[in-house]
């Protein structure tokens, strides 16, 4: 059991050297990306949209932008280490380990983590000066953001488990993830829809991460913290448990 | 207890046409200690037995134990016995040789094990490359490394799957020195490999699989012995008689024709005076491996 541990925080340390080698693509790319959202959408919609009282569009649209980062980053990470892997042919060093699916998951899972707190903290961070965010309840901003990023930690491994070529994994990462986090509230308030969309945000999980965690800056949000914990959770718990099931049966990595 | 057990182990494959049976009820025993060869053309199913010990592959039947450890149920002991050394020169372009190797020593739980691992940076002739990232090293080179990893977890069983293809000489000499000495202080080696005249020489015994079936195991020195043990080697420019033309191994103008006694050799040759062969640079010598294998691959023995 030791050995399995030990053999598990070798390969999450591996997979966050593994981006931070490159953090220029993987860190500082996707904050710039950010930064340009803020910058042009701010600048367009300041004077016209007011979602909260006395909240400032930038100021909304900040938390968006940072949770938007740290999901699609989180995401990129598993699912790209993997694909790579299974491309270049390097993940029989990982096949003939005696790691458990369990260390392969945590690892994985682990080290997307890292990767999207640390895009979703240099966003907050370079954008600090645009709108000095305001933390009411920042509670709700950690575990929103830790359990987004392990939720698309898991699913960047179910994605990267079943692509075979880097194609398939951009098809996954532009007609799923893209319009689902672009959907869920980033940019707006899905109060601002008309019904049947709202209904449909409502059905959409990155809606519930993206509305808890801006609850931890303003204090409010359009469904209770509580709702949107639970629903996150129940997914997380979903995917999490696909993911195990796959890398237990080898799916697609042993034949 | 062997350190390799394969126990009526089958593999199917299912194809766009039909299922291809790649092994076939393939049982052997390797001891503690050996130094095992494993031959066949491709396609023989050596990759994929060797794919099933390793884990990459499940067998569709029969079980494999390493060192008394199934390879299924108790996988983690099984591949902690296990260092493989993969066919294909794979590598991870973002580390150095060294971060590489610390890498999959602490996949197997092994940490603080920079001693062996400049062990085997100096055996291997890797010791300036430590520092190098793999994308710069020359294949050779990361051939020396993908042996490294193998045995960076210190397994009692080394598994190479031909690893000298492609390989130079000056490499292929290093490797099987090292290799060979491993194997004195108790190591067991199973080998595959195309360059038959390396497991002659380093195999104690060996197995052959055509069609994914064994259809030859033993020493090396009784495989030799059983088969036809002398061999006629000349130069022609000349047609065989037919009976002959289909047992020789010819290459260009060089024919090999394989004989068991004194007595065969000189019916050969009366026969091909009879015919009006015309025989240049005559070479009468022992039998290779080489030759045991066509024979038995042809099917003329067993």
């Amino acid at each position: 059991m030791s050995a399995n541990l030990a053999g598990a925080g070798t390969l999450f340390r591996k997979e966050v050297l593994r981006f931070w080698k490159v953090a220029f693509q993987t860190v500082a790319a996707p904050v710039l990306t950010a930064v340009l959202y803020v910058l042009i959408f701010g600048h367009v919609l300041e004077d016209r949209v007011q979602v909260y009282p006395g909240v400032r569009y930038t100021s909304f649209l900040i938390p968006g932008l940072v949770m938007m980062s740290v999901l699609q980053n989180a995401f990129a990470n598993s699912s790209s280490s993997l694909i790579q892997s299974k491309v270049t042919g390097n993940l029989v060093f990982l096949l003939v380990t005696p790691l458990s699916p369990w260390a392969w998951f945590v690892a994985y899972v682990g080290a997307s983590v890292v990767r999207g707190l640390t895009v979703g903290l240099g966003v907050m961070l370079v954008t600090v000066w645009l709108a000095p965010p305001a933390l009411v309840e920042p509670w709700w901003i950690v575990v929103f953001a830790a359990l987004g990023a392990g939720m698309l930690g898991s699913l960047g491994l179910i994605a990267g488990l079943w692509a075979e070529k880097f194609d398939q994994l951009a098809a996954f990462q532009n007609f799923v993830i893209m319009p689902m986090t672009f959907l869920s509230g980033v940019f707006y308030s899905v109060h601002s829809l008309p019904a049947v969309w709202q209904t449909v945000s409502h059905l959409n999980p990155f809606f519930y991460m993206i509305d808890g965690f801006r609850r931890g800056f303003f204090g409010a949000s359009d469904v209770s913290p509580w709702v949107s914990l639970g629903v996150v959770v129940l997914s997380f718990a979903a995917v999490a448990t696909i993911a195990l099931r796959l890398l237990q049966a080898g799916y697609k990595i042993r034949s | 207890m062997p350190a390799i057990e394969f126990r009526d182990v089958g593999k199917t494959f299912a194809s766009a046409r039909g299922t291809l049976r790649a092994l076939d009820g393939i049982s052997f025993d390797i001891e503690q200690g050996e130094f095992f060869g494993l031959l066949g053309p491709n396609g023989a199913g050596k990759t994929t037995l060797i794919s099933i010990l390793a884990g990459l592959t499940r067998a569709s039947q029969g079980t494999v134990r390493v060192m008394g450890h199934d390879v299924v149920a108790d996988y983690a002991a099984a591949r902690r016995a296990l260092g493989i050394v993969p066919q294909e020169l794979v590598f991870d372009p973002f580390f150095s040789v060294r971060e590489t190797l610390r890498i999959q020593s602490g996949y197997f739980g092994v940490t603080g094990n920079d001693a062996w691992i400049d062990q085997l940076l100096a055996e291997l002739g890797l010791a300036d490359k430590a520092q190098a990232n793999m994308r710069q090293l020359s294949g050779g080179m990361k051939r020396r490394v993908l042996v490294a990893q193998a045995l960076v977890h210190r397994p009692p069983v080394i598994v190479l799957d031909e690893p000298t293809a492609g390989v130079d000489v000056e490499l292929r000499q290093t490797l099987w020195k090292f290799i060979a000495r491993l194997n004195r202080e108790g190591h067991t080696v199973l080998l595959t490999t195309h360059y038959l005249e390396e497991a002659e020489a380093l195999c104690g015994r060996i197995a052959m699989l055509k069609h994914g079936r064994v259809v030859a195991l033993d020493k090396t020195s009784a495989l030799l012995a059983g088969t036809a043990s002398t061999m006629l080697r000349f130069k022609t420019d000349d047609a065989l008689p037919p009976a002959m033309a289909g047992q020789a191994r010819v290459t260009g103008r060089i024919v090999q024709l394989t004989a068991h006694d004194a007595g065969e050799v000189e019916s050969l040759l009366a026969e091909m005076r009879g015919a009006g062969v015309k025989v240049d640079d005559l070479e009468i010598g022992r039998a290779d491996l080489e030759d045991v294998f066509l024979e038995i691959m042809r099917g003329d023995s067993r």
